[in-house]
């Protein structure tokens, strides 16, 4: 049976794309099929953060309004096996995901792919929505700021009762925190929420804390998905969330800063 | 930290005072979400009555619901404009 994972968090801009890219490859070379769908309508991204926005043929609309198939419209990672994309199409007709169209093509890909990785668009209208609906689990990613924590809060709300399992009386879908663009100099200071504060605010179980990192900008740029760069703080945090996500047991890293001066050390604690 | 930093701590730090309030909003609201669905709706009733005799804003009307055992307590505060 595929699990459907949606990645997802509100705010707009915090790293659900980075995340839903870093997400499918880690699962896929660690031998799992994995399909990732960007369900960001009119907003196609997720092409681009796998580099393989040349390729793009056919989309998701297409697929839901017949007029090409899952086959013709997956693309096949250039880097890892296992690893497909369905990209989401240019169309400004918002309503072009139906629940039925949706269904449709999850059920397929759930024929062939252990893990279906859903890329949320922002807000908590209808892509987001439906993103969400037929998860059976959620990473919520937030950054380390107030209005971030507040929106994932909202969307804890609507994932505990606007999912297909929530309207079948199975409650809400598990939920896990992924911190990213985490800064430990500036929580040091006191300038930016902990890892803690915002974790006993939304209280979920934390999947991952991502550091602020060059490298994510410069996968981005080159259209490689972050956790090949693992010489990268970012991509070891997000191989570590993969192998989380999968069950394992690994401590958290990258939360405290490693670079302190010579006063820092004395007097930092 | 920086060294003069050592001298000067006193001030609350920014990210306590974040936490702070985004405990207040994020309560407020879950208790908004999992209240009955028409209170978004009487929030707006009650607003367009008042509105009938002083002209106030959306945040005059505050309401909050509590729960005590099986009980559920509606607390309504209205903020009436100054005279002018
Ligand atoms: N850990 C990180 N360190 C530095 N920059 C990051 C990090 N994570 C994400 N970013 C940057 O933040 C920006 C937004 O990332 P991304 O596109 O993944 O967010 P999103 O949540 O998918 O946005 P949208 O809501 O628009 O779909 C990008 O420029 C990305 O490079
Ligand atoms: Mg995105």
């Amino acid at each position: 049976m595929a699990r459907v994972v949606v990645i997802t968090s509100g705010k707009g801009g915090v790293g659900k794309t980075t995340t839903s890219a870093a997400l499918a490859t880690g699962l896929a070379l660690q031998g799992h099929k994995t399909a990732v769908i960007d369900f960001d309508v009119g907003l196609r991204n997720l092409d681009l953060i796998m580099g393989c926005e040349r390729r793009v043929v056919y989309d998701f609309v297409n697929v839901i309004n017949g007029d090409a198939n899952l086959r013709q419209a997956l693309i096949k990672d250039k880097r890892a096996d296992n690893l497909f994309i369905l990209p989401a199409s240019q169309t400004r007709d918002k309503d072009a995901l139906t629940t039925e169209g949706v269904e449709k093509v999850l059920t397929e890909l759930a024929e062939e792919f252990e893990y279906i990785v859903c890329d949320s668009p922002a807000g908590i209208e209808r892509g987001a929505l439906m993103a969400a609906y037929f998860a059976d689990e959620a990473i919520v990613v937030t950054n380390p700021e107030v209005s971030s924590v507040r929106d994932s809060d909202r969307m804890l709300g609507i994932l505990a009762s606007k999912t297909r399992k929530a309207e079948q009386g199975e409650g809400a879908i598990p939920a896990r925190l992924l911190l990213t663009r985490y800064s430990p100099t500036r929580v040091d200071k006191g300038e930016m929420l902990s890892v803690e504060d915002v974790q006993e605010i939304l209280s979920i179980d934390l999947l991952g804390v991502i550091p602020e990192s060059q490298a994510v900008l410069n996968a981005s740029n080159s259209g490689v998905p972050v956790v090949h760069e693992d010489g990268s703080e970012a991509g070891q945090a997000y191989l570590d969330a993969v192998a989380r996500f999968l069950g394992e047991d690994r401590p958290h890293r990258f939360l405290v800063n490693e670079k302190k001066g010579f006063f820092g050390r004395l007097f930092g604690g | 930290m920086g060294f003069l930093d050592l001298f000067r701590s006193s001030k609350p730090k920014s990210a306590s005072l974040a936490k702070e309030r985004l405990q207040v909003i994020v309560t407020r609201e879950r208790a908004h979400r999992s209240g009955p669905d028409y209170l978004p709706k009487l929030h707006q009733d009650i607003l367009a009555v008042i509105r009938k005799y002083v002209q106030v804003g959306d945040d005059a009307v505050q309401m909050n619901l509590e729960r005590e055992g099986n009980r559920e307590i509606l607390e309504l505060n209205i903020v009436l404009p100054e005279k002018g």
